[in-house]
């Protein structure tokens, strides 16, 4: 009898004890995450997911907004020096101590050889450490968005990484495994517990992160599976396999909402689609028009961008998932009024009006670049876009590759291309990133050509301008945007800028393209608008 | 014997050098790793850089003859995007396709084998009409959509099966096997009906017209003069026969299973090399595309070399052939 009892007491209390404690998250991607070196590329999805097992001096909240992490609190002490004061009591997953010497270190690894972060900090920056929790950096001209981007330049522990010899970062191309590819040693909110790149990673929970007293999240595990195949994911998470899963294709949607375990989350991302035109060459490399470019006629480019009708790429091509942009930006990373900057409106009667204008009244051939498997739905939008133009009397040769085809063809050094589709997404969240990369003049001076054959290699402003768009004034406000600290000054000079290149129409801005991700009910999470997953803020019932 | 050996093996290398100097050549075209390496802000002059130190501004000779002399020395070198050598990502990926492979090819030849003798001896019988519709359907339905049926029916709608991935295996040395535990066999069942599914339909096609031809020889007529059962004549006779050629088929068809469940990996998310190898392609990960295809090759090689030294085991024409030969 006692025995029973006792039986049946424990049963009772194991039944107690086990369900509802263990947390288990799982979830899909469709790209794998390679090596867990922090600093090893500088690509959103590695460095998000390595957001929840690293910390940086600041982090994004889910609304985007910059907050301290291991840094406390920090102020500009004079134009050219900023003093960052770190978080006392935080402990790196093996319980090293985190201050100021880990700050250090990592700035310097960061800028080494092998390191694919180097943008975080200019290379002429001084880090100094004042005492055990505070430090300086100087940098050689005012930045005011000097931390923008360091929620993704996390901190590692020196004495961790000195240890097991992972000082320099993974080299590609090296010889042997850096220690760092697949362990992982940070402050964050989980730790990493194992990783097989391709196949599982594993991350649990940490319990003595120092935020844990504001902590959001009831996980107790993490397990993370790349899924390439769109059928499969969708399956999985249908299946109830896996609790969240990201993208879901735009065809998929529907049914991940229906599905009464699922709902979507979509809504848009910071990333902006836009068409690009040869605007330097003095003859296009793929068109019939001979001895001259048409696209350096802003006519011409006024008739491309209104032949193209955007409401119907964006009903029928991207089935609502997208944001029609008039800017080169999201609106959102800016002061400006989404409704400030309006788009050129669909009109083919007056396209060809403008083209006839020009002089190319019978239309013309160009050819077309673009990628079929980098942006949602990209090779569609490309053909939808060959359709419009074909209307007004332009002919499109498409040419669309995969994207380890694709870009080394159309980026610098080649530039073989003479329209193309691209999208960008400012790792900064600021403007000036965008006129850095894709505005700024690609000359090495005032005087030298455009894209000047034996200098590609060395350019740095305008690295992403590949139709080599220029005007020296958007420039010269550029680096007065890049150092100006007075906010109110700075983002009249953006909208200025910004209607400098709309009124040139340097870009055909398209849209901006939607996040998609399908969600278990039994999961709450926030979304973040630049495709971000922080676990820590997912609540699962 | 022995010179049967030799000269194969002879053959062998030419073949494998053949194979290095063709993939090489389309390593070339497949897009530029360098791109694929680095993110967004790196910096063009970076990017040279990455492209001198890979060697890839090397002259083609060159690179190849680097190639060729690192591949025999067994040094495939280290994956450009995940960072480890490339020898260990393959051992340890290794596990996972043959045991699919091993799997698919049994189930094709336990299931292929008896539905050829049935659709042979009764072949006016309802039954092996629907047999030859389904072989039918699975030679001409492509495996991913067979696949990705069986995953909406057994994983979606019935929610039997799960739908991706190998479930749980256990570590035997450096072996990873998922016949050890429950799950490891439910996600098998799918992936391994997949990928067998066209070898069956070959067998099964293939027993049936061998044993149609067997069933007409003389010996047969014989034997059944003599008043053998049936069940002694179709299957002790007749049968034994028609495997011979069989397993020839099946064994060189072995190698191509192992190589073609790429597609069957991809569908499944299945961790064996073929979704290592076509994650590879997509981002242009050459020392592992290099390292794969040679190792296939090999692998087809050496199940060649073996089918043809058993052919001659156990055919006893050929050996009498060869003695004559000599004498």
């Amino acid at each position: 009898m006692r025995i029973k009892t006792l039986v049946l007491a424990s049963a009772i209390a194991a039944a107690i004890a086990m369900p509802g404690h263990a947390k288990e998250l799982r979830f899909a991607f469709q790209g794998t995450l390679n090596s867990f070196d922090p600093y090893n590329l500088n690509e959103t999805f590695h460095l998000g997911t390595f957001g929840n097992i690293y910390e940086g001096l600041v982090r994004r909240g889910a609304d985007m907004a910059i907050e301290p992490a291991l840094a406390t609190s920090w102020e500009v002490l004079e134009p050219t020096r900023w003093r960052f004061h770190l978080r006392k009591g935080v402990k790196f997953h093996n319980g090293n101590a985190f201050n100021a010497d880990d700050v250090v270190f990592s700035a310097k690894r960061v800028r080494a050889d092998g390191s694919d972060l180097k943008s975080r900090i200019a290379t002429d920056t001084k880090v100094i450490k004042v005492d055990d929790y505070t430090v300086d950096f100087v940098t050689s001209q005012p930045n005011p968005i000097l931390h923008f981007e360091w929620g993704t330049w996390y901190i590692m522990d020196k004495e961790w990484t000195e240890e097991n010899d992972a000082v320099a970062p993974q080299s590609v191309g090296g010889e042997t495994e850096n220690y760092a590819t697949r362990h992982a040693n940070g402050t964050g909110p989980f730790m990493l517990e194992s990783h097989e790149s391709g196949v599982k990673t594993v991350a649990v929970v940490n319990p003595n992160w120092w935020d844990n007293a504001n902590k959001e999240h009831n996980l107790t595990k993490v397990v993370f599976t790349p899924i390439g195949s769109d059928p499969t994911r969708v399956a999985a998470l249908l299946s109830g396999q896996i609790d969240m899963a990201y993208p879901i294709p735009v065809q998929d949607q529907q049914r991940v909402a229906d599905n009464s375990g699922t709902s979507m989350l979509v809504g848009p991302e910071t990333r902006t689609i836009f068409l690009g035109m040869d605007q330097f060459s003095d003859e296009l490399l793929y068109s019939s028009v001979k001895g001259k470019n048409p696209f350096k006629d802003k006519r011409v480019r006024e008739a491309l961008y209104r032949a193209i009708d955007i409401k119907a790429i964006q009903e029928k091509v991207m089935r609502g998932n997208s944001e029609p942009s008039s800017m080169m930006i999201a609106p959102g990373l800016t002061s400006i009024s989404p409704t400030h900057f309006a788009r050129l409106g669909y009109d083919p009667a007056k396209a060809k009006q403008l083209l006839a204008d020009a002089g190319f009244g019978g239309g013309f051939e160009v050819g077309m670049d673009c990628p079929n498997d980098r942006y949602v739905n990209d090779e569609a939008i490309c053909t939808a876009v060959v359709g419009m133009l074909a209307k007004v009397g332009v002919k499109v040769n498409l040419l669309a590759q995969p994207k380890a085809k694709y870009f080394p063809k159309v980026l610098a050094p080649n530039l073989d291309t003479s329209f193309y589709l691209l999208g960008w997404t400012p790792g900064s969240l600021d403007s000036w990133n965008v006129f850095n990369n894709l505005i700024g003049c690609p000359r090495m001076s005032d005087d030298a050509p455009i894209w000047n054959k034996a200098d590609r290699e060395k350019i740095s402003i305008g690295k992403f301008n590949l139709g080599g768009y220029c005007n020296p004034k958007v420039d010269a406000l550029a680096s007065k945007i890049l150092s100006e600290t007075d906010k109110a000054k700075r983002d009249a000079m953006i909208e200025q800028a910004w209607a400098m290149t709309i009124d040139d129409i340097a870009y055909i801005p398209l849209h901006q393209q939607a996040l998609s991700w399908g969600v278990s009910n039994k999961v709450k999470l926030a979304q973040r608008v630049d495709n971000v997953f922080a676990w820590r803020h997912v609540v699962m019932q | 014997m022995v010179a049967l050996v030799i000269r194969r093996s002879i053959q062998s290398v030419v073949v494998m050098l053949v194979v290095a100097l063709l993939a090489f050549t389309l390593f070339r075209y497949v897009g530029d790793p360098v791109a694929m390496m680095v993110g967004q802000d790196t910096s063009l002059v970076e990017r040279a850089a990455l492209r001198e130190k890979l060697g890839l501004n090397d002259p083609v000779p060159l690179q190849f003859a680097r190639f060729v002399v690192n591949t025999a020395q067994g040094q495939f070198g280290i994956s450009y995007q995940i960072g480890r050598p490339v020898a260990e990502l393959l051992v340890e990926r290794m596990p996972a396709t043959l045991e699919l492979s091993l799997v698919a090819a049994l189930f094709a030849l336990f299931i292929g084998i008896p539905m050829g003798v049935y659709t042979a001896l009764n072949p006016k019988k309802w039954l092996s009409t629907v047999f030859l519709t389904i072989s039918l359907i699975g030679i001409s339905l492509p495996t991913f959509l067979i696949g990705i049926l069986l995953i909406l029916l057994f994983g979606v709608v019935l929610g039997w099966l799960p739908t991706f991935g190998r479930g749980e295996v256990v570590q035997l040395g450096w072996w990873t096997t998922g016949f050890l535990t429950a799950s490891g066999w439910k996600s098998l069942l799918m992936p391994a009906f997949t990928l067998g599914m066209f070898q069956l339909t070959l067998i099964m096609r293939l027993v049936r017209s061998e044993m149609l031809e067997v069933l007409l020889t003389d010996y047969i007529k014989f034997a059944r003069a003599r008043g053998l059962s049936n069940r002694a004549v179709n299957f002790g006779h007749a049968l034994k026969n028609t495997l011979v050629p069989v397993i020839t088929i099946t064994g060189l068809q072995l190698g191509s299973i192992i190589a073609f469940a790429i597609i069957t990996e991809t569908v499944f998310q299945w961790p064996g090399m073929g979704l290592l190898f076509i994650q590879a392609i997509s981002l242009v990960d050459i020392p592992i595309m290099s390292a794969y295809l040679v190792l296939i090759a090999m692998f087809f090689v050496v199940i060649n070399l073996i089918v043809d030294i058993l052919y001659h085991v156990v055919d006893p024409r050929l050996r009498v052939d060869v003695r004559g030969a000599q004498g």
